[in-house]
């Protein structure tokens, strides 16, 4: 029997943690992830965990160590958030190109500058580009689940790179909500062992890592490794399959609400889904045909996936919860509209941000962007520059 | 990739498929195989008749590219000599010719 209990969502990961057992977790605290090494920490202190925990003294450090480890051959863990994540950056594209499947809890915060410790995405949409995968909850029963798929995932054969768990701060993070728990036995028969081809402690083996790369190699190792995101989602897919047969909930690339006959879509990420998921249904009541689509993974990107969701579709607004000051609109934008291009171009599309430093997202924002797909379905015109939501102006 | 030595074996004319994930490397001591001497722009060359075998100039060279044997030196390596000039520099003999005309 699943065991019920009420968590946040830096609980529900730190207890993931804790029933993997992995072999190291090297953590800095920043607020909103703090808790999740925090509680971790206590685990390993009352015995209820073995895992080798380093306190390191920046988030350089623990990327660092994190790398150190899992080339030693070790299941390694690690959380951050915004700032971390960003003081992480040089080490995340060393974890990447290495090809170590180190998983990595992200609780999501605005990046400085104005200083905020609020939700928003500008901290992993900043690393979108690293080369790890990226996997966003809508809630804290998702950032639980995703933790171990996420990890058989990166450590698949035939992917072997990093993932960010991805879940928003404070709203995921500090939020308590009821969910279901795996039992434990069933949570290592799930994960198995951990066993790499190659580690730097296998005395049977010489072996370096991460050696200086000259231009006549260098773009047939970097192929190599987008090959390897590509074949991510074949494993996504996969590991999915074994976790709806564990568990009986289900898990894709993303996630289709009321999508069936809609006509006024939205797509958006992480917990802002579910506000949208109320919207819909609220609009749905009144007669219009609106749908979401939740994006769950956005490394690999599901261009395919959003394509085909989106059929049947006259208007869509694609909800960046960051500023990537393109000045041409946020990186969601950008990408959904390169999936469409050539494929859906009747729809008509607009681009919002949304959100950002933990503005409140309320029902009625959503409602107010699918008033406004409808009247860009009845002028047939789409705006012509991005917007912001709920923007004083 | 289970060949453990197959770094060994690899050239510019691999395709992608054939490297090692990452680039590991499944040997060691091969750093000799990174032939640094085509960076060379300007390249030492001996006048044997000058050299007095004084050696001051292969603990001087910076890549080890001044072989030494039964306390003689030997012809540059010139797979890894990048071509400082520290050698020509050091002899007292100018029994190193560096740049010049043929250049």
């Amino acid at each position: 029997m699943a065991i019920q209990d009420r968590l946040s969502g830096n609980e529900a990961v730190s207890i993931a943690m804790k029933q993997i057992n992995p072999d190291v977790m090297p953590a800095f605290p920043i607020t909103p992830s703090t808790e999740i090494p925090q509680y971790v920490s206590q685990f390993i202190a009352n015995g209820e965990m073995d895992t080798v925990f380093i306190p390191v003294e920046s988030e350089h450090s623990a990327m660092s160590a994190c790398i150190g480890s899992q080339s030693a051959g070790g299941r390694t863990v690690t959380a951050t958030s915004s700032c971390g994540l960003a003081l992480m950056f040089e080490m995340l594209y060393v974890a990447a190109s290495n090809r170590l499947p180190i998983t990595m809890a992200v609780v999501n915060r605005a990046l400085s500058g104005p200083i905020n410790i609020n939700n928003d995405h500008s901290d992993s949409m900043g690393a979108r580009d690293s080369g790890w995968l990226q996997i966003y909850a809508e809630n804290a029963q998702e950032a639980y689940d995703n933790f171990f798929q996420c990890m058989r995932i990166g450590e698949h054969p035939a992917v072997q790179l990093p993932v960010m768990c991805c879940q928003d701060g404070f709203i995921t993070s500090h939020a308590v909500e009821r969910m279901e728990l795996i039992e434990t036995e069933k949570v290592k028969a799930f994960m198995g062992e951990y066993k790499p081809e190659h580690y730097l402690l296998n005395p049977d083996e010489t072996l370096a890592v991460g050696p200086y790369d000259i231009p006549q190699y260098y773009m047939e190792h970097k192929k190599a490794q987008a090959v390897a995101m590509e074949n991510a989602r074949e494993a996504i897919m996969e590991v999915a399959k074994e976790f709806e047969a564990m568990t009986g909930r289900k898990y894709g690339m993303i996630e289709e609400y009321r999508m069936e006959d809609a006509e006024l879509a939205m797509i958006i990420i992480g917990s802002s889904a579910g506000t949208a998921k109320e919207a819909c249904d609220e609009l749905r009541a009144a007669g219009v045909k609106a749908g979401v689509i939740k994006v769950r993974v956005f490394r690999p990107f599901p261009a395919e996936e959003i394509v085909a969701a989106l059929k049947g579709v006259k208007a869509v607004a694609i909800m960046d919860k960051t500023e990537s000051f393109s000045a041409n609109g946020g990186p969601m934008g950008a990408e959904v509209k390169a999936a469409m291009f050539g494929k859906l171009n009747d729809v008509l599309v607009t681009n919002y941000i949304y959100g950002i430093g933990g503005r409140d997202v309320k029902v009625d924002d959503l409602k107010s962007v699918y008033d406004k797909l409808a009247e860009m379905v009845k002028t047939g015109k789409a705006p012509e520059h991005y917007q912001y939501l709920a923007l004083r102006d | 990739m289970t060949d453990q030595n197959k770094m060994k074996n690899i050239t510019i004319d691999n395709k992608w498929q054939d490297l090692t994930p990452g680039g590991m490397i499944f040997a060691s001591g091969n750093s000799v195989e990174f032939r640094t001497g085509d960076w060379r722009t300007i390249t030492p060359k001996m006048v044997w008749d000058k050299c007095k075998q004084c050696l001051l100039c292969a603990p001087m060279c910076p890549d080890s590219s001044i072989p030494v044997k039964d306390g003689k030196r030997l012809e540059f390596d010139y797979d890894h000599c990048k071509g400082c000039g520290i050698c020509a520099k050091v002899c007292p003999f100018d029994a190193i010719v560096f740049g010049g005309e043929e250049e």
